[in-house]
């Protein structure tokens, strides 16, 4: 996926949306800064998640972070790759490393998220 | 804050390479250069570079050197023979351990002098500590040449053949002599925990064949203005055969697979050494030191009911047990997390934790609450990795 066609949150994650169907996933800058994942828990088929709300967690050899949902919507897919090794989501995190899908309601927009220039922006202010 | 942290004479050499530096014991120092991972295989299968010159390095030097450290350590200090080097304890009164050092012998005309080596969140402490129990009628003489004397360590399978050609090292002659190496010793030939006098880089330094990582491999000790020199010829001899600089994230990991204690971790003023584990040592038959009456207590009750054991873990799944997550047996809770990695080598979950005695057999399955899910754990020894010899 071209990072330019994604949208971001502050927390490092992005989105593709494609007509009802949003791709999330986190960036490149979040995976270089958590380094050796090791652990990857996404949530069930099914659920309903809200905006800003944890959908998972990601642990690396340091730390363990939350992962925050960008929109909200119901989880129709996880990505059973990622989920068996953790460490998958470093060789691709804006394509094959991707997280989950979620069916968003009608109407969903991606406009209270960055883009990719204000992401890149953030990114630069926070390597200060 | 960070002004008030120290910097080891490396600190240009680990921004300039990537380094992401943190506070640690007061000091700023790398954890990790690329990825903890990376580094720690390179140091289980080739070599790996630390700076450890955060650790303190106090030398003690008079004719009562031995007899005050034998009340101050836990461990015989008379006993040792110039060139050895012996891991110990220091406790308060109570027992509680106050830091885990490693005492150098250094040969001296007439007498003996000394060299302890500390961790570097403990330094001011310990010092303190040896200025409070020095009394006026012991010469003993106390220098601390933390800043004086940089240190580093060269770990794995390949260490020492990385080092063997920057070092000329004499090991017929005492390291503080001054005479010049007659013939390059091997460095293979050196006994584990012992240490010979080398030259290198143009001056004086020691080089031990000790180290943190389970590993074989050696620590050296020199001017504080020959750190980079030498850091900078390691890299660049140790390079070619897999050597990688490495931060504190690896040096935790692989610490952990060996099964050693980190102060702060599995050590603090409220444990004792049987409680860690740490009985070999504590000499409770040397004539008196600080703590020895409350060990002898503790010791006695220990062989009845100890309070609390360290032990390792081995976790299903990949989710790490970190520091201060509870494990229970049934219901019950029974002990606490103090470390836990994902295992590079081992590919698995390890944790090194203490739990009550009655369930510390290995082989026990325990389970541990990771943020609300009970996650099985097998009780092993704490030693998860040994080097094959």
């Amino acid at each position: 996926m071209d990072p330019k066609s994604l949208r971001y949150a502050e927390s490092h994650e992005w989105v593709f949306l494609d007509g009802d169907v949003a791709t999330i996933g986190i960036t490149k800058f979040a995976v270089e800064q958590l380094t050796d994942l090791v652990f990857i828990e996404l949530p069930a088929i099914g659920r309903k998640i809200q905006a800003k709300e944890p959908f998972g967690e990601i642990e690396s050899v340091k730390a363990v972070s939350d992962l925050y949902c960008p929109v909200a919507g119901e989880v129709i897919e996880t990505n059973a790759v990622v989920k068996a090794d953790a460490t998958k989501i470093a060789d691709d995190p804006f394509g094959a490393g991707w997280l989950i899908k979620l069916r968003v309601p009608a109407g969903t927009t991606l406009d209270h998220l960055l883009t990719p220039e204000q992401y890149e922006r953030q990114l630069a202010e926070e390597q200060h | 804050m960070s002004e008030s942290l120290l910097r080891t004479p490396l600190y240009a050499w680990h921004a300039a390479h990537g380094a992401r530096l943190v506070p640690f014991g007061g000091w700023e120092m790398p954890v990790q250069y690329t990825s903890i991972v990376e580094e720690h295989t390179a140091t289980r299968t080739a070599a790996g570079l630390f700076d450890i010159s955060h650790m303190g390095r106090i030398n003690f030097v008079g004719p009562d050197t031995a007899a005050f450290l034998d009340r101050l350590l836990t461990n015989n200090v008379s006993t040792l023979k110039p060139g050895q080097i012996r891991y110990s304890l220091v406790c308060n009164e109570s027992g509680g351990v106050l830091d885990d050092v490693l005492v150098y012998r250094t040969p001296a005309a007439g007498h003996t002098d000394h060299m302890l080596v500390v961790n570097a969140s403990n330094r001011l402490k310990i010092v303190d500590w040896i200025r409070t129990h020095l009394t006026t009628a012991e010469q003993v003489e106390v220098q601390d040449r933390t800043t004086e004397w940089g240190m580093i360590a060269v770990q794995g399978p390949r260490a020492l053949e990385i080092v063997q050609p920057l070092v000329k090292a004499w090991l017929d002659q005492p390291p503080s002599s001054g005479a010049p190496p007659t013939a390059n010793a091997q460095l293979d030939s050196i006994d584990y925990y012992h240490f010979i006098g080398i030259e290198s880089c143009g001056s004086w330094g020691i080089l031990s064949r000790t180290g943190y990582t389970g590993e074989d491999g050696c620590e050296l000790v020199v001017p504080v203005e020959k750190v980079v020199e030498l850091w900078e010829k390691t890299v660049a001899a140790g390079t070619p055969l897999g050597l990688k600089a490495c931060g504190l994230g690896a040096r935790d990991t692989l610490r952990l697979e060996a099964g050693m204690p980190l102060y702060g971790h599995e050590l603090d003023e409220q444990t004792d050494p049987f409680m860690a584990g740490l009985d070999f040592a504590v000499k409770l038959a040397k004539p008196d030191f600080i703590g020895k009456r409350a060990l002898l207590a503790a010791k006695k009750a220990c062989d009845v009911q100890l309070s609390r054991r360290r032990v390792g873990l081995e976790l299903d799944g990949k989710r790490i047990a970190r520091e201060g997550f509870e494990i229970f047996h049934g219901d019950a809770r029974v002990g606490f997390v103090t470390s836990g990695t994902f295992s590079p080598t081992l590919a698995k979950s390890i944790a090194m934790a203490y739990v009550q005695p009655d369930v510390s057999r290995p082989g026990l399955t325990l389970s541990v609450d990771i943020r609300g899910q009970r996650v099985p754990a097998r009780v092993v020894k704490p030693k998860f990795y040994e080097a094959p010899k």
